[in-house]
């Protein structure tokens, strides 16, 4: 088990905006009636990213009563999944697998790479608070390993030079391209394809 | 080699798009209606004589999951669920159906549904692959749009909805009825069973459950019929299989592959060989961080298949090779694995909570040669201990990979670790030490 604590400095307030508050009632319906208690994962997920990619305690409690149910429900659900941040994260939220498939083809270079340019220490902001790194378990794209996830997007096929040029652009403020940096078609074997070949030529 | 047209997945690469006109001319979503038109049972004893295996890791047969589901609906409403929480280490398939052949999923969920007489179909998808769900709901509002979906299904004369629901990061809720508690909104717990998931699933309805790869090749199956699928593979293991090869391999990939194709010929061939050479193999995990791993001399003529792997006390589980070198700690990457399962242990039985964080620290100490002898047995017995005594399938899939360590490389962690605890210059460290058999006065 991963142990979860929400941050110390709560805001006092937190409503969903229009936009979040729209997508809400769109999830909530996606389920049977009575039964929308189904649509926490999903509001709190909506609530992440209208908050700067964190969760505070005021936003459980709106969910809390936005669907009906009870704010310890909400909290636990909050606490469990480790997807929820619990504490800010910064703009830029970097994610490095270090699961032994990402390990094995260097993914301490990555940490590495993490540690120069953003913090000393995992799931602490860098300086100017725009981004912070962590450590994660396997996030299931292992033959395009070692990779890394900022934010929703995938980055792979890395080493250490090239994140250290990923994370140079995110300091600035810039969104890297997504996919592999070593110019590989998505999961195929690199230069050493031998099948479905007709397709390819197609 | 498989030939080209058995392969199911001909966009695996994404060299066609995954768009729905280019699905079409691919031969999904052509006459569904046909399919459909040919009745439950037979869709359901097509699909028990293709002897179609479920792909998400136990290998259950899925003619006879849907033939669970009660015959006729009653108060209750069906469910069909999508397991997308593809979140095994080593496994990224299902990855790949989800962006490029969304349409092979939609046409089996609205096939499936029609099976087993569910009107509503969730996909669940992890939370991290976010932004490949969103290309899946692309693909779901194109199929609304065409009238594929919704009211008369694709001139099925079957409703269908299909929603996606997406995790937050839980590897448990991959077990089945983890899972459910996921969609209802809860901590991502299994729950105990019986009473199964077919007669009280989902919001306590029936409910069946398939893994993304399993409902995508169920259109293929029937279009061009369970022979066909029978035919490849061997008996009770038939078909063909997407294999994730990763690891110490010159080209990592995912490849369609007959089942039972030797293990060789998957990292010579497709993977373009083991990084260093052959000869610098040193064990390879066939099926996903949870099964045994084997070491390199039975690599040479082992097939992947699930009774073949089963019989070398291993498993197919989702077919996520994972080639070790000898370049690589053996020990250090088991203790990584025996972190990724401490981590996502769920915490309600507490052999699982406790003992995974067990075996990892013990683990750990063994990599770095600070373990004792003893300590080797002991953790044997730990793994024992789990096994077998926790509600869902997790016990097992935690244990297994230290109990596959110990079983083919005891030896090299004998050689690391001579650590003696009863000796007197160790008595600063106290857990290690029988402190009784000290001699107080020394």
């Amino acid at each position: 088990m991963s142990l979860r604590r929400p941050a110390k400095n709560q805001p006092e307030n937190f409503e969903f905006n229009a936009s979040s508050l729209e997508a809400a009632k769109s999830i909530v319906a996606k389920y049977p009636e009575g039964k929308q208690q189904s649509a926490v994962m999903a509001l709190l997920y909506l609530a992440q990213k209208q908050n700067d990619n964190w969760i505070p305690l005021a936003a459980m409690k709106h969910i809390a009563k936005f669907l009906d149910m009870p704010y310890i429900k909400v909290y636990e659900v909050a606490t469990f999944y480790s997807m929820y941040n619990l504490s800010p994260v910064g703009k830029y939220f970097v994610q490095v697998c270090t699961t032994t498939p990402c390990m094995i083809r260097g993914a301490n270079k990555l940490v590495e790479a993490c540690k120069e340019k953003i913090s000393e220490h995992e799931s602490v902001l860098s300086n100017d608070k725009s981004c912070s790194w962590m450590e994660v378990e396997c996030l299931g794209a292992c033959v395009n390993a070692p990779m890394m996830q900022i934010n929703d997007d995938y980055y792979e096929d890395l080493d250490k030079e090239k994140t250290l040029k990923i994370l140079d652009k995110i300091l600035n403020g810039e969104k890297p391209t997504p996919g592999s940096y070593r110019g590989r078609v998505n999961n195929e074997p690199e230069n050493n394809r031998k099948t479905l070949m007709d397709q390819k030529n197609a | 080699m498989l030939k080209d047209q058995d392969r199911i997945f001909q966009n695996l690469y994404n060299d066609l798009g995954p768009d729905l006109s280019s699905s079409q001319k691919r031969g999904d979503w052509v006459n569904t209606k046909q399919i459909t038109d040919k009745g439950r049972d037979w869709i359901i004893n097509e699909i028990k004589d293709s002897q179609l295996r479920g792909r998400g890791g136990a290998g259950f047969p899925t003619g006879l999951k849907w033939s669970f589901a009660p015959k006729e609906v009653g108060s209750r409403p069906h469910y069909l669920v999508i397991n997308g929480d593809e979140s095994e280490p080593g496994t990224c398939k299902d990855r790949d159906i989800l962006r490029f052949e969304p349409h092979k999923l939609i046409e089996g969920c609205l096939i499936a549904s029609y099976a087993i007489q569910a009107h509503v179909c969730y996909i669940y998808i992890r939370g991290e692959y976010f932004v490949d769900g969103q290309k899946l709901q692309a693909a779901i509002d194109e199929a609304y749009e065409k009238k594929l979906l919704g009211k008369n299904a694709a001139g099925t004369g079957w409703d269908l909805d299909i929603y996606i629901h997406y995790g937050a990061g839980a590897y448990i809720c991959g077990e089945e009825t983890a899972l459910l508690e996921s969609i209802e909104g809860k901590k991502g717990q299994p729950r105990l069973k019986p009473p199964f998931p077919a007669l009280i699933g989902l919001y306590g309805c029936p409910t069946i459950i398939n893994n993304v790869e399993t409902i995508a090749v169920v259109p293929t199956i029937l279009r061009r019929g369970g022979k066909w699928f029978a035919s490849l593979g061997r008996e009770k293991n038939t078909g063909t299989k997407i294999f994730c090869i990763s690891g110490n391999v010159n080209n990592p990939c995912n490849v369609e592959e007959e089942m039972n194709i030797p293990l060789k010929e998957l990292i010579e061939v497709h993977a373009g060989g083991v990084i260093g050479g052959w000869d610098n193999l040193q064990a390879v995990i066939p099926g996903g961080s949870s099964m045994p791993l084997i070491p390199k001399d039975k690599c040479e003529t082992l097939t992947m298949d699930f009774d073949s792997l089963m019989a070398e006390k291993s498993g197919l589980g989702t077919a996520g090779v994972v080639v070790i070198n000898k370049d690589q700690d053996i020990i250090k990457c088991m203790a990584r694995i025996a972190r990724f399962y401490k981590h996502e242990s769920c915490g309600q039985c507490t052999p699982c909570r406790e003992g995974s964080g067990w075996m990892w620290r013990m683990l750990e100490r063994m990599a770095k040669g600070e373990a004792s002898k003893d300590e080797i047995d002991m953790l044997g017995d730990v793994t024992k201990q789990i096994e077998g005594h926790t509600i869902c399938a997790f016990g097992e899939g935690s244990s297994w990979p230290v109990q596959g360590l110990l079983r083919h490389f005891k030896d090299e962690i004998k050689k690391r670790n001579k650590f003696d605890p009863i000796v007197r210059e160790n008595k600063n460290i106290p857990y290690l030490v029988d402190q009784h058999l000290l001699d107080k006065n020394a």
